[in-house]
């Protein structure tokens, strides 16, 4: 399995980056050695094997449902690069 | 001896004996800063004005008495990624390059409890992503024993502040070997934790199933009360173990007498420099000398683990990197025309190669008819590959073997050469992906840089982990070694 410039530009697309024309090339070229380095897990039987994503025996850690303070909004936006009326400002999302 | 060369515990007599103030402490930190950073780069910003601030008023405590932190007054270095309130955090990344976070991470919010001063935050490479500070968006960090030499990395910046003597310790965080890798680079103690023991809230996330914050020192014993300071149950962490912390110092018994030791022969074969292995057979006889024993094991699947690691990593990355969208926090791109552009360029502008090439890895294998071929493919394999270690720890207490098969390389020897790089991390990223706890201590040296020392235990038993490293570095001289700067 070889991947091409143009699933390249499929997966930036997708991970919402530009690519220069010299880094679709680039990474063309990296992600199918990496890739392929990757192809011998194939070799590997792992039917039958559960999967895991992380080594705790821990699942669904809950907290009780009730109400904690906030940070306030001041100082949630310090670091916005655009913020109106206490709140996030983005360009228009309907294009 | 140099200042920072004290053990903690000759630093708080001398405290005590108002021989040495806090002042003096960080006035030293800042001094070594100033006469070694030219060369070495370790740090990306420094909070001078507060650290001094701090020092003044922990010398007032000092002098009217009381209970004190278990770190008082010790300058540490933080990396950074993880967050300091109004102390900017950049993950090494043009795109955070403004960021002044609002809270502190639990790590350091309990470095404040146990009361050392923070310094700086420390460089790295960007978002943790590399194994040599070369990948850092600023500058490389450089080696203290060898400026032409990489410090390693990711914690790049936290080993060689600790090394070049700048800082009295630092934190770090290690995903698949980014604290043990450059602690070993740069002949120093580096400890990662099992996964859970320390809370990663406020640890800017790379790839949350494998990320685990610990100490950079000196010596063992000063890596012992860091780890005391940092480690417990933490809720905001959702995968922070609940389990009972024992004292890491009192672990510090010396004997090792009668513990079995499994040396796996995959850390020992093709792709290990000889004089590498030269060190670690020396430090087996060491053990050898002191009662313990070892004998050849094998850990069948260490083979699958960099490809395991890469898809699970990079998969866990393009998710976690994706909150970096120009709305919240860090770099917005001039001109967008519309929502889905604003992301696209502020992320283009925003991210080096690197991260852009595990952000591309991740997404492709979490892609749409890719995502059983290559990550539920390397969840199962990853499952084979803690099993190996599960097996090996029914019969043997710890496993040993080298950090990293080389010393450190040169800088710019690897760059452009992603897998090669990778294959770096063969003797760490196994461990990583089984969650257990290691160490790396000093143990050699070729050409005059240093060789680490790997020593792995069970979960959560770090304290024979830190037994065992404590009694090789009683009977040993290679920690006490000190770059000439």
């Amino acid at each position: 399995m070889s991947i091409t410039t143009k699933d390249v530009e499929h997966v930036a697309n997708l991970a919402r980056l530009e690519l220069t024309d010299s880094e679709k090339e680039q990474f063309t070229e990296q992600l199918n050695a990496i890739l392929k380095y990757a192809e011998k897990l194939n070799g590997l039987d792992t039917d039958g094997v559960e999967p895991t994503s992380h080594v705790l025996p821990i699942m669904n850690v809950m907290r009780a449902d009730d109400n904690r303070p906030s940070l306030p909004i001041e100082k949630v936006l310090l670091n916005a690069p655009d913020d109106e009326d206490g709140q996030f400002k983005v360009p228009a999302v309907l294009e | 001896m140099a200042l920072f060369d004290l053990r903690l515990q000759d630093v708080h007599s001398k405290l005590n004996n108002k021989e040495l103030s806090v002042s003096d402490l960080v006035g030293a930190s800042y001094a070594r800063i100033g006469e070694t950073e030219p060369a070495i780069k370790a740090f990306i910003t420094l909070d001078e004005e507060n650290a001094r601030r701090q020092a003044a008023e922990l010398d007032k405590q000092l002098k009217e008495g009381g209970e004190r932190g278990l770190l008082f007054g010790l300058p540490a270095g933080v990396k950074d990624n993880i967050v300091t309130e109004g102390l900017l955090t950049t993950c090494a990344s043009q795109f955070l390059g403004n960021y002044d976070p609002i809270y502190d991470a639990t790590a350091v919010r309990k470095l404040k409890a146990a009361q050392s001063v923070t310094i700086g935050k420390l460089n790295m490479d960007e978002f943790a992503m590399g194994g040599s500070n070369e990948n850092s968006s600023y500058y490389p960090t450089r080696n203290p024993w060898n400026t032409d030499y990489v410090p390693g990395g990711s914690s790049g910046g936290s080993a060689a502040s600790v090394a070049a003597g700048q800082v009295y310790f630092s934190l770090g965080s290690d995903t698949g070997g980014s604290i043990r890798q450059p602690a070993a680079y740069c002949g120093i103690v580096g400890l990662k934790p099992t996964y859970g023991l320390v809370s990663r809230f406020g640890l800017v996330a790379f790839a949350s199933s494998l990320d685990q914050i610990g100490p950079l020192t000196k010596n063992v014993e000063d890596s012992a009360y860091v780890l005391q300071a940092i480690a417990g149950y933490d809720e905001r962490d959702s995968t922070s173990a609940n389990v009972e912390i024992p004292d890491y110092v009192s672990a510090l018994t010396g004997d090792v007498k009668g513990l079995r030791i499994g040396v796996p022969k995959e850390y020992l074969g093709e792709g290990i420099d000889p004089r590498v292995k030269e060190a670690v057979l020396k430090a087996l006889a060491v053990y050898e000398s002191l009662g313990a024993s070892w004998e050849e094991i094998s850990l069948p699947h260490t083979e699958y683990a960099i490809a395991t690691y890469y898809l699970l990593a990079s998969s866990e990355a393009s998710s976690n990197l994706a909150r970096f969208d120009g709305v919240r926090y860090g770099v917005r791109a001039d001109n967008p025309s519309g929502l889905i552009d604003l992301y696209r360029k502020s992320r283009s502008q925003g991210f080096g190669p690197e991260v852009k090439r595990r952000i591309m890895l991740g997404t492709y294998a979490l892609s749409s008819g890719y995502y059983d071929a290559y990550y539920l493919k390397a969840q199962k394999v990853r499952t084979l590959i803690k099993q190996d270690f599960d097996q090996a720890f029914g019969k043997y207490d710890l496993i040993i073997g080298p950090t990293a098969p080389t010393p450190a390389f040169r800088i710019g020897e690897q760059v452009g050469d992603p897998l090669t790089m990778y294959l770096n991390d063969i003797c760490t990223i196994p461990v990583s992906l089984a969650g257990v706890p290691a160490i790396s201590v000093p143990c050699g040296s070729a050409d005059g840089l240093p060789i680490g020392l790997q020593i792995i235990g069970k979960a959560f038993d770090e304290p024979t982990v830190l037994r065992a490293a404590h009694a090789f570095e009683q009977h040993t001289e290679h920690h006490k070694r000190r770059p000439q700067l």
